[in-house]
């Protein structure tokens, strides 16, 4: 798999059209590493001049601030700023929200302004500047369901880019009760997905895998490697996970074109 | 003798009024013991909110039931109380019905008002069978009992009185009966005093006449104690909220000057901190912490539950609910301005905060930061800014996370990321 870092871009005097921000999730947990590989598959496909950081990128600093570690959050961001800053990143894109958001909305204050976008925003202009193509594949005609990540949804209004591309795929997308502003959380954001929840008589991602099994879909799709868990976990929970699978939408976008 | 009743009068709105300032005053300097916080750029899109949101009503339609039923209330309260201008100048002056003689429509504007009587004794019915009968969940939390039950339905009533009023001073007004315009409701309560003698018909419309404009100064008196006083903040509330994306979490001024010590190469690793008289404390432990926009956000709740009910804390069990993160923020809030007054206007320590002693951490640590809270509120009441800034001081003051936080975050000190994986293995997934 080709992917080039900013060091060695740097080092053959080179300045990538993109950086891809992976994120800790992407580097490391095993579901969402399926996600990261899909995104390069496409933007290698698309012939996307990008760059990752490899080992000279951190944690953004999201679950230590929103655990309300706001010194260590601040840490985590002068350092990554300086990097970023050092090799004069213009352009980020990433496949998780957590990261969008705190790079996009509280990065710039600290020093550090760039053009932020998610996945399904960036794959939405390629496919707009006729860059890439989308076919439903093994997923046309399949009954699919999108929940929407907090991060993505109600904190930065991103709805629309990530029901384009499903569309794209020729599929049947059906709409939770609850969907784009009123949808309801997976239970991992706030830094939750590091801990066990609070006592009560449920869990969150069993009430949301519950209303998403309710429209009886193939494909769960998200757009987030922290709801992507709970879901799947869910799903696991209610055993159907012989039925239903969740996905990324980068995922499905990859499997469609054979990558 | 002839003066005394305009003078009573003007008494009467002289204390009814005087109380009001005394409380809008008292309103106002605890709002102001949050810290600062500037919210006066963009005053265009602010002024646009607070059409749409406070005046317009444009978030509460995301319920349409309550919604429309609510802005019938709404715009029966605001229209009707025009009628009140009029009793007002028909006090101090000694008229009867001065705008009868000025306004060629008047017959219709009162005839609009008594419609719109009706329309609000309906909508009131419906609320209160709501609360009462059907109980709609998200007024029988736990937090909905006692003072904050009591208040819903006490306004339900005072409605219903004020309206009722309102009808019987016109059903029992002899001469504006007798102008046949303006009586579309009252001309069918009126054959019911058809019997009664002229004077008693006269008493009963002045006692009508005295007890409306008394229940409206009541009312006026009543909102600094309960939820309604909405009707008055939504507008300064929604004009000051905040417009920054719900995703972005303000950068804490302090930590940001420590950080950049620490990483300038070129700072004095030994130069002595400056003298400051006071170290900051980092996040919120009680209400003088807040910032005054989350303190007249604690004011202006509604209490109406939307928040709660869409919050996967709450809806899950949890201890969590958002109305009660403002409903505890006012309570503590009263109280330090009750000590404050006590005290001759300085607060003295009660060893109380509202950390601990109104909210607890186990409130605080099930929120998943998912905004739907901060979405739903109808008047953009940001309970989840209360919920972080008092988790950072949990943490930054107290060492207080939960465990499994604590080992995440020396994950990320340690290792960068909040997984035991050792950094030099961030590209191994290509493998
Ligand atoms: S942000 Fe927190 S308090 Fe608000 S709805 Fe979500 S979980 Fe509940
Ligand atoms: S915070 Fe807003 S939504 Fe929640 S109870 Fe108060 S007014 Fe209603």
């Amino acid at each position: 798999m080709n992917v080039p870092t900013m060091a060695e871009m740097t080092a053959q005097g080179k300045q990538p059209e993109v950086l891809f921000w992976v994120g800790c999730a992407g580097s490391f947990d095993d579901r969402a590493k399926k996600v990261t590989k899909a995104f390069v598959q496409i933007l290698n496909r698309a012939k996307v001049d990008f760059a990752v950081l490899g080992t000279e990128e951190t944690c953004t600093g999201d679950p230590a601030k929103r655990s309300g570690n706001e010194f260590l959050f601040q840490m985590q961001a002068m350092t990554n700023i300086e990097v970023l800053n050092a090799y004069e990143v213009k352009k980020i894109v990433t496949a998780c929200p957590h990261c969008f958001n705190t790079i996009k909305n509280e990065y710039p204050e600290l020093g550090g302004s760039y053009e932020v976008m998610h996945h399904t925003q960036f794959l939405k202009s390629l496919l707009s500047e006729g860059r890439l193509t989308i076919e439903g594949g093994q997923y046309k005609g399949k009954k699919i369901t999108f929940h929407d990540p907090c991060y993505l949804g109600r904190a930065n209004e991103v709805y629309e880019a990530p029901r384009d591309l499903i569309q794209k795929l020729e599929v049947e997308l059906v709409e939770m009760k609850r969907c784009k502003s009123n949808g309801l959380c997976c239970g991992a954001g706030g830094a939750q997905m590091f801990k066990d929840a609070e006592k009560g008589n449920q869990e969150i991602n069993l009430l949301r895998t519950e209303e998403a099994l309710q429209i009886q879909p193939e494909i769960i799709a998200t757009g987030c490697p922290f709801c992507k868990t709970m879901l799947t976990d869910g799903v696991k929970n209610k055993e159907k996970e012989g039925s239903v699978e969740v996905m990324d939408i980068v995922e499905m976008i990859a499997n469609a074109q054979d990558l | 003798m002839h003066y005394i009743p305009n003078l009573l009068f003007a008494i009467l709105c002289t204390v009814g009024i005087g109380f009001f300032v005394k409380n809008i005053q008292k309103l106002r300097r605890n709002i102001l013991m949050g810290k600062p916080a500037d919210r006066n750029d963009r005053s265009k899109e602010r002024w646009k909110n607070m059409f749409r949101i406070a005046l317009g009503q444009s978030k509460m339609v995301r319920r349409p039931v309550a919604g429309i039923l609510h802005l019938v209330v709404y715009i029966g309260f605001v229209i009707i109380n025009i009628e009140v201008l009029e009793i007002i100048l028909d006090g101090l002056l000694g008229t009867h019905r001065l705008f009868s003689g000025w306004i060629s429509f008047y017959g219709f504007l009162i005839g609009t008002f008594e419609i719109l009587a009706v329309l609000v004794l309906l909508a009131v019915g419906v609320f209160w069978a709501r609360r009462n009968l059907v109980k709609v969940k998200r007024f029988w939390s736990k937090e909905m009992t006692s003072w904050p039950k009591n208040d819903g339905n006490i306004i339900l009533y005072f409605e219903v009185v004020l309206m009722g009023l309102f009808l019987t001073m016109n059903a029992t007004d002899h001469s504006f009966q007798a102008m046949e315009a303006g009586n579309p409701v009252s001309q069918f309560i009126a054959p019911l005093f058809a019997s009664f003698s002229e004077t008693l018909l006269h008493l009963i419309e002045r006692t009508a006449w005295w007890l409306h404009i008394s229940g409206i100064l009541l009312f006026l008196n009543y909102l600094y104690y309960s939820k309604h006083l909405h009707i008055l903040l939504a507008f300064p509330n929604t004009f000051y909220a905040n417009l920054e994306a719900k995703g972005k979490f303000d950068n804490n001024k302090t930590v940001r000057k420590e950080v950049e010590t620490m990483m300038d190469p070129n700072a004095d690793p030994y130069a002595v901190p400056e003298e400051t008289s006071e170290p900051e404390k980092f996040g919120a432990s009680d209400v003088q912490d807040l910032s005054w926009v989350q303190l007249m956000n604690a004011y202006t709740c509604t209490e109406c539950g939307r928040c709660s009910s869409v919050c996967p804390a709450n809806q899950t069990g949890k201890e969590l609910s958002p109305r009660a993160i403002m409903m505890k923020t006012r309570d503590r809030l009263e109280e330090v301005g009750k000590n404050t007054d006590a005290n001759q206007g300085v607060f003295k320590d009660d060893g109380k905060q509202l950390l601990k002693d109104y909210i607890s951490p186990e409130e605080l640590w099930a929120c998943t930061s998912c905004n739907a809270c901060v979405e739903e509120c109808p008047v953009n009441i940001d309970p989840l800014s209360i919920i972080m800034d008092m988790r950072q001081y949990l943490v930054m003051e107290e060492s207080a996370a939960p465990q499994e936080l604590n080992a995440m975050m020396s994950n990320i000190e340690n290792n960068g990321a909040p997984w035991q994986f050792n950094q030099q293995d961030r590209l191994n997934w290509k493998e």
